[in-house]
């Protein structure tokens, strides 16, 4: 981690703009070329509450959130109050003028003075926190610019005028905050900044999806947000269902009609959608589904983060079929493991999920631009078949995938059955035909084994300390790996980003390489150690978990370490 | 030309005398009147003994899930507007399991026909009581009486003023073959709710007792009228009436939710537009 990396954490009731002011900012930073890793932390409230909203930038990688912040920019009392003793040295306060600073180092901001009307407040703040940062006044004006172009140039003008005061405001003053270190040249020009959610509907989009059912549920909403509002262009049709069980059925009604079919949900929506699921599996009908967790059991912690679902969508659906799970670490494999979901499903034609978090969800960072160019072409079903009148949707085949025709373009019939079926598709309630059809189902697993995703070592092959990881868990990890590193532990990080099916093949060696291996998730039970306990007989030595609803940091991890490292 | 015979002849699963038979025959007739080829038909279908109809028929088919033919149906509809979709399933599946979803396709009106067989109880599990079993009717799984009141779909769906309300008699199969083809073509959602017997499991609702009650609607009702179609939803006792109960004009769902048109399978990857997207992150 970067001694340059800073924390900005802006605090305040939702409903201040806290989240317009921060994401500005880090819109702002991204475009100048700086690493950018936003966490945010809300309630389940529109109005009201105590919500944050935490910058960490730099001119080199970040992974995570810290507990400390160098700039905590308070939009009430309260955010003073909470959190102004984590101020790390050199640290200060920006607030309005009604904020007691409390002896804490920092300013005051007139923004009646700098802004006429409360509107342009959000501005004004930005314009000082880019002047603390010593940050480039042209990319904020163009930012702006760009941010109210819709609105008119008069608005433009009248925030660019808001920026300017407040940009010089605290230049004039007898305050200097340390400036950050310049970023990398040429890191500028080809960066985005996203959430993961944002990185999932980009990368369903790049997979040519063109169908959403859901139905809203924190913090999977913002996934159909973005399919929904960047999609329509490119012919997304989406329908917000009456509940998730519909959701999930029309998404298979649609995709065996020819969409190209997802479902956005939470763990609370993904346990109505469970039966069909099970259908998706019989029937063979590709779809994805993407399951954005937050803490439970039942409505739990709604706006908070946790890794505590991995066990139910491991095992939701009655019988047997295959699967597939997928759990993005990063922003950047949110974009390509929704298009490799895609991919799968409909090459194997069963249900393909992938897991993320509220943490991943809402997690801003600046990332490379996304070369689709680069992304392989996924393969249509058929419109078209030569045998009309002998067209079997469940034709047997060695590798259990059957040619998957759309119905309506040629005579041949489509026939899917959520009964037991022949390969016509028809009811067949006989042994030999359910032993044929349900093996032929099964044998598909094997294609996605072949396939799966090897998980990523960070650090020696050899280890004494190997922390296990899946999903969001890996920015706290690697930044915990390099913590140890520094101390003299040769610590690495193994972390999965499909967590179904295993193979053992590709990680066994690294697990009995190590001393000693220590799971790091977001859950209370160690749900992953346990499916690696039953699928390898391999049981780790120990395991720091967290799931008070907060997502894993390097401190934390480092505190859970401590008997290890002693 | 479609023929009848061009939808095939298969072995059913029903009881000798279930209703299901001539609903069957008159889905072919309405279909071949209609001149709509088999793969150019969608039946979508939950489960139960009425759900088991696309498994008997040349047509492309989803038997889907217990409740959940509306949804499914709904989406196919949407991935492709060009196929004539319909749903078919019992009074259990669509009334009860997948009662929610039959609230949202009234409130949708998608360009479907759904065909529910309404034989007043649950076949298919043996005789348990369904949501139009009339009140006080013994069951095993009732057997002091159902408590509740029966449900009146015929009127909700007059209520919303859907595209068409139908109430027909599988014992009138030809006019039974007129409402469905009347409703396939209709656009927006159009609802046959299908008087059947039960022969095994449903004592009271007999073949005789639809029969004697059963009359058609003469000229005299006017299906536009909402009030009078409401009284005719609501006269299910001595007397029940047949035929087009109501008429609306709603817009087809189809008509009105965005990025509808071409079918979605033909759906070609614009990558200067997602290029274009992907600006708005910068
Ligand atoms: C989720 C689920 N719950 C229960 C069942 C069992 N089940 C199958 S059909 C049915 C009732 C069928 O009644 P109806 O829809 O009226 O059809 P009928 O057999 O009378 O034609 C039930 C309860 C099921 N298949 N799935
Ligand atoms: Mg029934």
């Amino acid at each position: 981690m970067s001694p340059n990396a800073i924390t900005i954490l802006i605090g305040g009731e939702a409903g201040q703009g806290l989240a317009t002011i921060g994401q500005l900012m880090a819109k702002a930073l991204t475009r100048a070329g700086y690493e950018v890793c936003v966490t945010q932390d809300y309630q389940s409230r529109i109005r009201g509450g105590h919500n944050t909203f935490a910058i960490r930038t730099g001119p080199e990688p970040v992974y995570g959130p810290e507990e400390g912040m160098d700039i905590l920019v308070a939009l009430n009392q309260e955010t003073v109050d909470r959190h102004a003793a984590h101020l790390k040295p050199g640290g200060m306060v920006v607030a309005g003028q009604k904020v007691d600073l409390d002896g804490h180092p920092g300013v005051q901001v007139p923004f009646t003075e700098l802004a006429s009307k409360a509107i342009y407040h959000n501005v004004a703040a930005l314009g000082v926190l880019g002047s603390t940062l010593c940050g480039d006044l042209g990319i904020l004006e163009r930012l702006v610019s760009d941010t109210f172009a819709k609105k008119g140039q008069e608005v433009v003008d009248a925030n660019l005028e808001v920026l300017r005061k407040a940009y010089h405001w605290f230049q004039a003053q007898d305050y200097s905050f340390h400036c950050l270190s310049p970023a990398s040249e040429g890191n500028a020009a080809d960066r985005i900044m996203l959430h993961g959610n944002e990185a999932l509907a980009l990368g369903a989009l790049a997979a040519g999806c063109n169908f959403l059912s859901f139905y809203p549920m924190t913090p999977s909403t913002s996934i159909a947000l973005t399919l929904i509002g960047k999609g329509g262009e490119l012919g997304l049709v989406s329908e917000q269902a009456e509940d998730e069980i519909a959701a999930l059925n029309m998404a298979l009604g649609a995709s065996y009609a020819g969409a190209r079919a997802c479902v956005t949900t939470s763990g609370g929506g993904f346990s109505l959608m469970v039966e069909a699921v099970s259908l998706a599996g019989i029937t063979e009908t590709p779809v994805v589904i993407f399951l954005v967790q937050r803490p439970g059991p039942a409505t739990g912690l709604p706006t908070r983060t946790e890794q505590a679902d991995l066990n139910l969508a491991l095992y939701a659906g009655h019988g047997e079929f295959p699967r597939a799970l997928l759990t993005p670490g990063t922003v950047e494999e949110c974009f390509h493991l929704a298009h490799w979901a895609f991919d799968l499903t409909e090459r194997y034609q069963t249900p393909v999920m992938v897991l993320s978090d509220q943490y991943l969800a809402d997690q801003y960072c600046s990332v490379p631009r996304f070369d689709f160019a680069s992304l392989p072409e996924i393969t249509p079903p058929l419109l078209q078949v030569d045998e009309l009148g002998t067209y079997q949707r469940y034709a047997l085949s060695p590798d259990g995938v059957s040619p998957r025709l759309i119905p309506g373009y040629c005579e041949a019939l489509v026939k899917v059955d959520s009964d037991e079926h022949d390969e016509m598709g028809h009811i067949e309630e006989g042994p030999a035909n359910r032993t044929a059809q349900n093996e032929k189902r099964l044998a598909k697993a094997s294609g996605l084994r072949a396939e799966v995703i090897p998980p990523e070592l960070f650090g020696p092959e050899e280890s004494d300390l190997l922390l296990l990881c899946w999903g969001s868990g890996l920015g706290a990890c690697l930044e915990a790996v390099e913590l140890l590193q520094e101390r003299g532990h040769k610590a690495s990080v193994l972390h999965f980003k499909q967590v179904w099916p295993l193979r053992e093949d590709q990680f066994m060696p690294f697990l009995e390489g190590a001393k000693t291996v220590v799971a790091v998730e977001g859950n209370a039970t160690g749900q992953f150690a346990g499916l690696l306990r039953k699928e390898t007989g391999f049981a780790v030595q120990g395991a720091v978990l967290r799931a008070d609803g907060y997502p894993l940091t390097a401190t934390y991890v480092m505190q859970g370490l401590e008997s290890w490292i002693a | 030309m479609v023929r009848v015979e061009d939808f095939g002849n298969f072995e059913t699963a029903w009881c000798p005398g279930c209703g299901n038979h001539s609903i069957l025959k008159a889905v072919k007739q309405a279909l071949a009147g209609l001149d709509l080829a088999p793969h150019q038909t969608l039946l979508v279908s939950g489960i139960g003994q009425a759900a088991k109809l696309p498994q008997y028929l040349h047509c492309n088919m989803f038997n889907g899930l217990h409740g959940r033919a509306l949804p499914a149906a709904t989406g196919a509809r949407l991935a492709n507007p060009r196929l004539k979709v319909f749903a078919v399933s019992g009074d259990g599946c669509n009334y009860g399991e997948g009662g929610n979803h039959f609230l949202a396709a009234l409130r949708r009106n998608p360009d479907i026909t759904l065909l529910a067989h309404d034989n007043q109880v649950y076949g298919l599990t043996k005789g348990q009581a369904s949501p139009t079993t009339a009140q006080g009717q013994k069951t095993k799984t009732q057997p002091g009486g159902q408590p509740s009141v029966p449900l009146n779909p015929v009127a909700i769906a007059v209520a919303m003023r859907i595209s068409l309300v139908v109430r027909a008699f599988s014992g009138e199969p030809d006019h039974l073959a007129a409402m469905v083809a009347q409703a396939a073509e209709t656009p927006g959602f159009a609802l046959v709710d299908i008087l059947q017997p039960c022969v095994t499991f449903n004592k009271v609702n007999t073949f005789q007792w639809y029969k004697e009650r059963c009359y058609m609607l003469g000229d005299d009702h006017d299906p536009t009228n909402w009030a009078a179609a409401m009284r005719k939803a609501d006269e299910f006792g001595d007397r029940i009436p047949l035929g087009v109960i109501w008429r609306g004009d709603r817009a087809p769902f189809e008509s009105l939710a965005p990025g509808r048109g071409t079918p979605l399978a033909e759906h070609r990857l614009d990558r200067s537009a997602l290029e274009k997207l992907m600006d708005s992150f910068a």
